[in-house]
């Protein structure tokens, strides 16, 4: 009862303050409410004891900054979804810009050729990345060799590896020296930013499996190989997914490394060792860059599809994640 | 009567022929990451070295990129001012995430209850999933508008202090607006370090504290701050990281600006990994090899970095 006679009176003296001076803004609206907060307790705290007083401030300092933190979050999801619907009409999904520029209409043209292209150099990032990332949680959690420590260091150091480096990484050894900007040379980088999470994730869900599992195999006189390969990984075979799945959604969003290794396109490239190869953040950051309305517009939709994808996968990983578990 | 105290049998492991197949290929396979971080460091190294040799340490502290197409004039690089802008827009990020981090996990770890806590770490794990691009569309598109108003509120206010000077009356696109932009994509990564770490306080220390009559905020003070400090160290480097390294987040917002500033608020500024994606498109043979002598750099600087602080998330985290 008090805390809503509170909350009552901080709303009405914030809506005087905002509406009698100069504040504006969600932003002036949150400073408000924050100072008459402060200022209620200050008035409050003088029934209150020592202790409760310092309470009540630490508490409301700490909500009014965790808030703050997570402000921006919900702005960039409801800003994309509120911008982002806007264009998301069928041909967004159904056509490309191979006859349409950025200026036309938003129900002409789409981004169907970046999704195919996205798409493809996923599925070959995750083809080199996963089975290289099964074979460090495998070495990390059932051979333990001297190594041990060192694969873990160099995986956690290499998730560190700036995007851009990666590219620039792969534009040197293999952009450069071939046909230049590929869809191959773009799913090395991104193989490269995708490997420390897929080797991390399958480590941690190869721990789930129990040693008894393990000690029953090799009592049956199997060996270790077959142990790993017929016990502990098809005991976490969905694990294992898992982690290709966070790899994926780890950098289906990465533009810095397709810029220098992948290039652009307006129409879906089928060969992916020979010419530039579109993709769906290339294409956000082409149309933000033209930065007309309608193409400004485009970006805004393929950050959707973008931000959706991401949450598609993520909460799959989870769903796959938490079978494990029990 | 002698009693013989039993001696520990030496154990040999004998590995079968397909044992050992198999372990070699496991830990080929293990060592391919060492090897990927290898060559990523030497052949930037190689590529850029001819720069390294021509500049020496000039290219590190020189003031002036110039690339230049005509015969006669010889290009100049040097990407000092890209690399104190890099450092003074991550550490204005980590100046905001820091603190916002440590209050947002004490607020999940120990205020928020029942469906707004498992809303809270429910949105603070996608945060982590958002990619780096919408943060950057999102900060030139939506936050700029905000980040331009408290940039002129500190400027007319604070004007007198060097690094708050305005020379323009232009305040979008500063370092200051793509620091909080950037420390809006840190969040996440530090907040759940430091969640982790304030997870492990040990109960019985906080029931201690409040059996000895401790409020909610003593028992935080006295026993969660200091138990998590040095995880929370440890995460807010990983965060620095991620910050010095950040190409597009940047590169839209900021406005690239090739000379040394210290004037935060003013709409200029410089990022070593927005350089490179600048100037890759349209570089000659040459320039391109300082891009990438600068890409070594930027690549053993946030490697430093990023190694201290998962030595310190490792050794914190440890149960």
């Amino acid at each position: 009862m008090r805390s809503a006679v509170s909350i009552g009176a901080v709303g009405v003296l914030s809506l005087v303050i905002v509406l009698f001076t100069g504040f504006a803004g969600v932003d002036g609206w949150a400073v408000t409410v924050f100072l008459v907060s402060v200022l209620l307790i200050i008035v409050r705290g003088r029934k209150m004891s020592v202790k409760e007083r310092g309470n009540a401030k630490v508490q409301l300092f700490i909500t009014a900054a965790a808030l703050l933190a997570f402000a921006p979050w919900i702005s960039i999801f409801g800003s994309v979804l509120v911008k982002g619907i806007v264009g998301l009409k069928l041909n967004f999904v159904t056509s490309d810009m191979r006859t349409t520029v950025p200026d036309d209409e938003l129900n002409l043209g789409g981004a169907l050729h970046a999704m195919l292209g996205s798409l493809l150099m996923v599925v070959m990032a995750t083809a080199i990345t996963l089975p290289l990332g099964i074979l460090s949680g495998v070495y990390l959690t059932e051979i333990k060799g001297r190594f041990t420590f060192l694969v873990r260091f160099v995986i956690q150091s290499m998730s560190g590896v700036p995007s851009i480096v990666a590219g620039l990484f792969v534009f040197t050894t293999y952009v450069s020296a071939t046909h230049g900007p590929t869809a191959f040379g773009g799913s090395l980088a991104l193989g490269i930013l995708m490997l420390p999470t897929v080797a991390r994730t399958s480590e941690e869900v190869l721990k789930l499996v129990p040693d008894d599992l393990r000690s029953a195999s090799l009592a049956l006189g199997a060996r270790q190989w077959r142990t790993t390969l017929m016990v502990v990984l098809p005991t976490v075979r969905s694990g294992l997914i898992t982690a290709a799945i966070l790899g994926v959604a780890r950098v289906i969003g990465e533009t810095a490394p397709l810029l220098l290794t992948a290039g652009s396109n307006t129409a879906f490239w089928f060969n992916p060792l020979k010419g530039p190869i579109a993709s769906l953040p290339i294409y956000v950051f082409g149309m933000l860059q033209i930065g007309t309305e309608y193409a400004v517009n485009r970006a805004w939709t393929g950050a959707l599809v973008l931000m959706l994808t991401v949450f598609a996968l993520f909460f799959t990983a989870r769903k796959l994640g938490g079978k494990d578990k029990r | 009567m002698n009693i013989v105290a039993p001696i520990k049998r030496e154990m040999h492991v004998v590995h079968s022929r397909g044992d050992k197949v198999f372990r070699g290929i496991v830990t080929a396979g293990a060592l391919t990451s060492l090897v990927i971080l290898g060559l990523i460091g030497s052949f930037l190294f190689a590529r850029g070295a001819q720069v390294f040799s021509q500049y020496g340490l000039k290219f590190i502290t020189g003031t002036n990129w110039s690339s230049s197409m005509e015969e006669g004039i010889p290009s100049e690089f040097g990407m000092g001012p890209m690399l104190v802008g890099t450092i003074v827009v991550s550490v204005i990020a980590l100046l905001f995430a820091v603190p916002m981090s440590i209050a947002g996990a004490l607020y999940i770890e120990f205020y928020a209850t029942g469906r707004v806590r498992k809303i809270m770490s429910g949105l603070l794990d996608l945060a982590a999933a958002i990619p780096s691009l919408i943060f950057g569309l999102w900060g030139i598109q939506i936050f700029t508008n905000f980040g331009q108003r408290w940039a002129s509120f500190l400027g007319n206010r604070l004007g007198f202090v060097p690094i708050f000077n305005t020379i323009s009356d232009n305040y979008g696109r500063s370092p200051f607006v793509a620091g909080c932009v950037l420390a809006a994509m840190v969040v996440p990564i530090t907040t759940s370090v430091a969640r982790e770490v304030y997870s492990r306080t040990p109960r019985e220390l906080i029931d201690t504290c409040y059996a000895l009559g401790g409020s909610k905020w003593g028992a935080i003070k006295t026993v969660v701050l200091p138990f998590g400090k040095s995880g929370v160290v440890g995460g807010a480097m990983l965060g620095l990281g991620r910050a010095l390294g950040e190409t597009v987040a940047v590169y839209l917002v900021l406005n690239l600006n090739f000379r040394y500033t210290f004037r935060i608020l003013e709409s200029e500024g410089g990022n070593v990994a927005s350089l490179i994606a600048t100037r890759f498109g349209e570089s000659s043979s040459e320039e391109l090899t300082a891009l990438v002598a600068a890409g070594f750099v930027l690549f053993l600087l946030t490697l430093s970095v990023n190694m201290v602080a998962s030595a310190i998330v490792a050794k914190t985290t440890r149960s």
